[in-house]
Formats: C-alpha cells, sequence, structure tokens
C-alpha cells in the first residue's frame, strides 16, 4: 500500500502547516505515525492485511472459548464467560502498545538499520516512538472491535450498545491507552539499553500482566500471595472499568474490585497514567543518554 | 589429526578434504554446533525463554481452575505449554531462519560453501531440536511441580517413538517451510505470526483436538503437533480412554508417513529454490 499523489500531497500539506513545522514534536510523531502504519500495513494487499490482522486475535479468543466449551458444554450464559472473552478481547490492546514501541526500536535498530540516521536527524526521539506505536494502536483497536463484535454475534456476549456506560468506556479506555503508551515507551525506553533478549522485554511484561491483571479470569483464582501483583498494574483497573461499562451489572458477580466504585476505578487509572507518561519522559531520556554511552544506539547484534 | 573444522591433516601437513558422507556429517554439524553450544555459553535465555511459557501456561491452568475443569486438564495445559516450544521454534529458527539468514548475509556464505545445503538445514534442525528440548522439558518439570501435575504412563518406550515420529516430521516441515518462507520475503515474518495462535487453536495445545470436530482435526493433522500431542496426551493420561483422536496407532503411523513426506519435500523445494535463486540472482538480493 503506498499513498497515491493526492493522499501524498494531503500528507504533504499537513506537514507543511506552522504549526507542525515549528514542533519537531508534533512534526515527529505524525511522520513516525505514519513510518509505522506502512511498515506494519504494506506487505499484504488491503485484504490479505485485514485478514492477517483479525484471525490472530480471533484464534486466541477461540482457543479460550474451546477450553470453556469443553468443560462446561457451551454454557455460554455463564457470568464467567463474557469476563473471559471481553478480557482476552480488550487484552488484544495491551500486547500491541506495550510490545509495539519496543519493536519500533528493534526494527530501526537491527532490521532497517537506520537508527543512526534517526538519531542524527532534528527529530524529537520521545514523540518518534508514541508515533511508532499508534499504528500497532489502529490495528489493535480494529482486532478488539471484530472481535467482540464476533462474541455479540456468535455466542451472544450480553453486551447492548444502549445499555453500555459510554462515558465510563470512553474515560477509561483513554486513560488505559495512555497509560500503556507510557509504560511500552519506559519498556521500549529499555530496549534502547539492552544488547541480549531484547526481543522478549515487550512480550514477558505483556505476558506477566496478562496472568497477574485478571484479564481472562479473576485475580481471586491466584494464590493469595500472588493477587497483590495486580494491582499494582494500570490494567487491571482498565479492564475491570472497561468490563463495568460494556456489561454493566452482569459484571458484577467476581468479588475483588466489588468495593470499588467506578469514579474510584477511574481515579487510581488516572494516577497511574500521569506517573507512567511523568515517568517515561525521564525514563526515556535517561535510556537515550545510557544506550549513547555504551555504543548501544545504533548496535546491530544481529542476535 | 582431525581439525575442529572437521578436514583431517595427514603426515607431511596436507589437508585432506571431507567429501560425500563425511561433508554432510560436518557440514550439519557445524550449523547444529552454534545452536547447541551456544546455549551454554549465553545462559540469560534460562529466564526469558522459560519464564515466558510458563506465564502462557500458567494461565491457561488458572482459566481452567477458574471454570473448575478436572485436574487432568492443566496437565493438558503444562504438556501444550511445553510443546509449544517445538512449534515456536520450527516457526522462528527454522521456516524464517534461511530468510533471516539471507538479510544478514550468511545465505550466500552457505551457497559458496562446499558443504551441501540440505545439511546446513538439517544441522538447524538437530540444533534447534536439542536446544528447545532442554526448555522444553524446564517448561514441563517446572510447571507440573508448581500446578501439581500427575502423569499416568502407559507405555513409556512407545511415548518417546511418538515423540521422536513427531518431532522427525515436525523439524521436516520445518525444513520445507525454510524454503518457501524465503521465497515469501518480507512476508515471511507475518506468515510466521500468523502461524502461531491459529495453530495452537486447530491443532488442540490446550486441549483435546477431538473436540474441534473431526473435519477440523483432520485438516490440522497436517501440522505433525497435532498427532503427536494428541498420541502423547493418550499415553501419558492414560487414565481416560476416551481422550484421543485416533488411536495412538493410528497416529504414529501417520506421523511416520508425514516424516517421510516432509523431508522428501525439503530436499525437492531445497534444490528448486536454489535453482530460480540463483537463475533469478535472488538469494543474495536483500531487498525483498
Amino acid at each position: 500500500m503506498t499513498l497515491t499523489p493526492s493522499r501524498r500531497g494531503l500528507w504533504l500539506r499537513v506537514l507543511d502547516l506552522p504549526a507542525v513545522r515549528r514542533n519537531d514534536g508534533l512534526r515527529s510523531f505524525l511522520v513516525a505515525t505514519w513510518l509505522g502504519w506502512q511498515i506494519e500495513s504494506n506487505w499484504a494487499d488491503p485484504f490479505l492485511f485485514a485478514i492477517y490482522s483479525v484471525v490472530r486475535p480471533l484464534a486466541s479468543v477461540m482457543i479460550l472459548v474451546v477450553m470453556y466449551s469443553v468443560i462446561t458444554q457451551g454454557a455460554f450464559s455463564q457470568p464467567i464467560f463474557p469476563y473471559i472473552y471481553l478480557g482476552n478481547a480488550l487484552y488484544i490492546l495491551v500486547g500491541q502498545i506495550i510490545t509495539g514501541v519496543s519493536w519500533a526500536i528493534i526494527d530501526d535498530r537491527e532490521h532497517y538499520r537506520v537508527a543512526k540516521h534517526l538519531y542524527t536527524a532534528p527529530i524529537s526521539g520521545y514523540t518518534y516512538l508514541f508515533g511508532r506505536g499508534v499504528a500497532r494502536l489502529i490495528i489493535g483497536t480494529i482486532s478488539v472491535g471484530i472481535t467482540v463484535g464476533f462474541g455479540m454475534a456468535v455466542f451472544k456476549l450480553p453486551i447492548r450498545p444502549a445499555a453500555i456506560d459510554w462515558p465510563l468506556l470512553l474515560a477509561s479506555t483513554a486513560l488505559g491507552v495512555a497509560a500503556l503508551a507510557g509504560l511500552g515507551l519506559i519498556i521500549g525506553a529499555w530496549t534502547m539499553t539492552m544488547a541480549r533478549h531484547f526481543w522478549s522485554v515487550g512480550e514477558a511484561v505483556s505476558g506477566a500482566m496478562y496472568l497477574f491483571t485478571g484479564a481472562i479470569f479473576p485475580i481471586d483464582i491466584l494464590p493469595a500471595w500472588l493477587r497483590w501483583i495486580g494491582f499494582i498494574f494500570p490494567v487491571t483497573y482498565w479492564l475491570e472499568a472497561a468490563r463495568r461499562a460494556l456489561l454493566g451489572p452482569g459484571a458484577a458477580g467476581f468479588t475483588t474490585f466489588a468495593a470499588f466504585s467506578n469514579a474510584a476505578l477511574l481515579g487510581i487509572l488516572a494516577a497511574f497514567t500521569a506517573a507512567l507518561l511523568i515517568g517515561s519522559v525521564f525514563f526515556y531520556r535517561w535510556a537515550l543518554d545510557n544506550a549513547k554511552e555504551k555504543g548501544l544506539l545504533d548496535m546491530e547484534s544481529g542476535y | 589429526m582431525t581439525t575442529s573444522l572437521g578436514s583431517s591433516v595427514q603426515d607431511g601437513g596436507r589437508v585432506r578434504k571431507a567429501t560425500g558422507a563425511r561433508l554432510f556429517w560436518y557440514t550439519l554439524w557445524a550449523r547444529a554446533y552454534p545452536r547447541m553450544v551456544g546455549a551454554t555459553r549465553e545462559r540469560s535465555w534460562l529466564f526469558f525463554e522459560t519464564l515466558l511459557p510458563v506465564l502462557g501456561v500458567a494461565g491457561y491452568v488458572f482459566i481452567y481452575r477458574a471454570i473448575q475443569a478436572p485436574p487432568e486438564y492443566a496437565g493438558f495445559a503444562v504438556l501444550g505449554g511445553a510443546m509449544t516450544a517445538f512449534w515456536l521454534n520450527v516457526l522462528w529458527s527454522m521456516a524464517s531462519q534461511l530468510y533471516w539468514d539471507k538479510d544478514q548475509g550468511n545465505l550466500e556464505l552457505y551457497v559458496v560453501s562446499p558443504g551441501p545445503m540440505m545439511a546446513v538445514l538439517l544441522g538447524m534442525a538437530v540444533g534447534g531440536l536439542v536446544m528447545t528440548a532442554t526448555r522444553a522439558t524446564i517448561i514441563l518439570v517446572v510447571c507440573s511441580l508448581l500446578f501439581h501435575v500427575t502423569y499416568q504412563i502407559a507405555s513409556v518406550p512407545l511415548l518417546i517413538l511418538v515423540f521422536a515420529v513427531t518431532m522427525i516430521a515436525l523439524y521436516g516441515m520445518g525444513m520445507l517451510f525454510a524454503s518457501v518462507f524465503l521465497v515469501a520475503g518480507r512476508e515471511a515474518w507475518h506468515l510466521s505470526n500468523l502461524m502461531q495462535e491459529p495453530i495452537y487453536l486447530a491443532s488442540g495445545f490446550y486441549f483435546p483436538v477431538k473436540a474441534m470436530g473431526a473435519f477440523v482435526a483432520t485438516a490440522a493433522s497436517i501440522i505433525p503437533l497435532t498427532l503427536g500431542l494428541d498420541a502423547m496426551r493418550q499415553l501419558i493420561f492414560a487414565g481416560d480412554p476416551t481422550l484421543g483422536f485416533l488411536s495412538v496407532q493410528v497416529e504414529l503411523s501417520v506421523l511416520a508417513v508425514l516424516a517421510v513426506i516432509f523431508l522428501a519435500a525439503a530436499a525437492f523445494a531445497l534444490a528448486r529454490l536454489e535453482e530460480v535463486g540463483r537463475r533469478e540472482g535472488r538469494l543474495i538480493e536483500r531487498r525483498r
């Protein structure tokens, strides 16, 4: 998929706007968003890319559906089923954003070998990485929508658009995505300072959160000495708030967060988000200096 | 005296070239060596490449607990989780490997060396198998201890035979994919990504494959791990006679046929790839 002349013209006009030209951060963000989208999508025609984008998340959720179905003989009306299904569907965004930024570092450094060109250009590295994560966010959002729609159509998930608490859903998702972006930036910056196993860092964090945040089973199922881990991740609060918004009273029945009001969930999530976004700015600066000190910024390990 | 490179130094300092079967063996060993020995030199993989699968397996075990599944299902998840190590190794360290070798400039070195390419592929497979077997064993042991999984093995020799034939068929498939993915170029990355969760689903990594229905289970049997895992599950959890999709004997026979087909197809595809690659100048061209 390449830009047609008219689209390219539009894009160049956007980049030529005085507000964009004057602002390194905004310009870097917009260009990186476009670049990220091209890298993610232009290896195939749009139809094949669309299939690719939905097959993995659908297969992932279907594994859980079959596991559930084998044990319960298809009792999809039980409250635990939408809990599992929605948690797994929403978690697609977590994986995409958390790993997306660190993969941008790996791609630029190891695969395309352009890290040195990037960091000698007049760009804002921080907003550049943000932009590279946006393409994954777009793909993830589409995948979540299709997965949830599939669940509503095939498994009769008890979600009715008219009954959704839209303000809670939008506010929690905006905060959740921003928190994930902050976390993704921190992991991406950490990746810059690594010479080994940088492939695994994003997946390790994403995998840990899958287990501890109540994404696919209530935290109460974990051994008591592990449950506290779930409470230190913003994803836990976002998933709970999003489930409440989508399922309404049907989300109740699991006691972990029964004592938390919606406002309390949003408040905690907002605090996490602010801390992660501010922390990511400082961590990025430290990681960049560290990578330069150690000569890792443009290292091609072939590892 | 035999040098580390496999050539023999005779009296008088003349080097006797390895040819034929000896060259094949030395090439195979040379390609397998870094994969097997590398793991002992850089031990940090113990943390990254066993912790991640353990987390994944734990997730599936806790789901089974959340829906109050019988205890043996935790064992299914543990066994399936351990076997994912082999599938991931085949996808990322076999199927995609020649493409990455081309990207890094190694493929042209393989091609201009006297060693046969089939031996290079077999070396990749042997090295990968040894390395991954270590990881899978650690995952199996750790998860079994963590989740108190108990096994009731029907026949150890048959279990070993099923595992061995499954691995030959699986890595034969990986060798075939290596040529196919090299032709796919940049799409190889996406193909490997695409063949993770859908294969876990169709092949019944975390539940008995018969739950997918006869049609899907039959179609998925082209992936050796489908029947291999089903047969191993029947042999390891022998308490449930209704578990399997087909009998162990039938599954073993099909796996043996798949092994022969995949190895033959890999040899053919590799020869064809090399011929077309030389003709079109694509063996050293890195832009796609």
